[in-house]
């Protein structure tokens, strides 16, 4: 049977059988897995355990790749100087998409197991993504103009990741646009679901259609075609940024489960006043 | 073309982008965290 929980601020949590159990004295079943972190009492602990070190971590590496890509790393043959801005611009595009992709995670676990963690994350991501999203166009944008002579073309790529962009402000819209939050959760997950197939399409664009955005430089199925003096200060800056966007995600999202937790107490004290 | 401008305008972006998401988390969790603490020692007391 699929765990389902309930919203903050009750202390009943569980499905009608997890209620019958607790009338009928029987100790309750306890969410297995990753489901244990849907208490949130268990996440904030895990949270400010780990929220320190991989923010203090991501800021450290992300320092150090962009200083390496920008004083060491030499120049590329035919881009010039303009090569040390895909130091910004590469992690920022990989960590919008994969922010969408954890977006899409979000949406599955809050319409099949009703996780209010996964709402709560969603809500928290959104922003984060979108800022990494408009970061990408803004130095995309400003490395086109030396590279290509020109700071926007309506290429595949440049377009299917606009359209990310504003992917990530419809779910934004969306999911604080309902009085009612379920609702709100509900129909940006669905937004979120449908939007992901924007992710192939960005990832496959360069191949599928003939762009001015260059080919894939890095795979997972096949060596990098980037020099190692290029690569190692991207990889840094990108385990960086990864390592940052993924502190912010955990220390807005206890921030967020705070805030629940304040309305539920003060609520819990106007009732029983 | 001179690529300085353009590389001088992507990091300053980037630092005002990463820096206000930082300052918003921190100035948002702090404040977050001082009022549940309010919250919950007021219903110690009472």
């Amino acid at each position: 049977m699929l765990p389902c929980f309930k919203p903050f601020g009750l202390q009943t949590t569980g499905s009608l059988l997890y209620r019958t159990a607790v009338d009928a004295t029987v100790s309750p079943p306890r969410p297995r897995g990753w489901h244990r972190f849907a208490n949130p009492g268990q996440f904030l602990r895990l949270a400010a355990r780990v929220t320190p070190p991989v923010a203090w971590a991501g800021g450290i590496l992300t320092a150090v790749g962009l200083f390496w890509g920008l004083f060491i790393a030499p120049a590329d043959w035919q881009q010039g100087n303009a090569v040390r801005i895909m130091y910004l611009h590469v992690p920022s595009a990989w960590l919008a998409s994969a922010g969408y992709m954890a977006l899409a995670a979000c949406a599955v676990a809050s319409l099949v197991w009703r996780h209010p963690l996964a709402d709560l994350a969603a809500v928290e991501i959104g922003p984060v993504g979108a800022a990494f999203a408009a970061l990408c166009l803004v130095t995309g944008s400003l490395w086109g103009r030396p590279t290509w002579g020109t700071y926007w073309v309506w290429d595949a790529r440049l377009t299917s990741m606009l359209v990310l962009f504003f992917l990530y402000l419809g779910h934004i819209a969306l999911i604080r646009a309902f009085d009612d939050p379920q609702r709100g959760y509900r129909a940006a997950s669905i937004l979120a679901l449908i939007g992901v197939v924007d992710l192939p399409i960005i990832h496959f664009s360069v191949q599928w259609w003939n762009t001015l955005h260059q080919g894939n430089s890095i795979s997972l199925t096949s060596a990098p075609k980037m020099y190692i003096g290029m690569l190692a200060p991207l990889m840094v800056s990108a385990l960086g940024f990864t390592l940052l966007f993924a502190a912010l995600v955990l220390a807005r999202l206890s921030a967020a489960v705070m805030e629940r937790r304040t309305r539920a107490v003060l609520l819990a004290e106007v009732r029983s006043a | 073309m001179n690529a300085l401008p353009f590389i001088v305008a992507s990091y300053t972006v980037a630092a005002v982008v990463v820096g206000w998401l930082c300052v918003d988390t921190l100035l948002r969790l702090r404040k977050a965290r001082r009022r549940l603490a309010a919250a919950e020692s007021g219903r110690a007391r009472r």
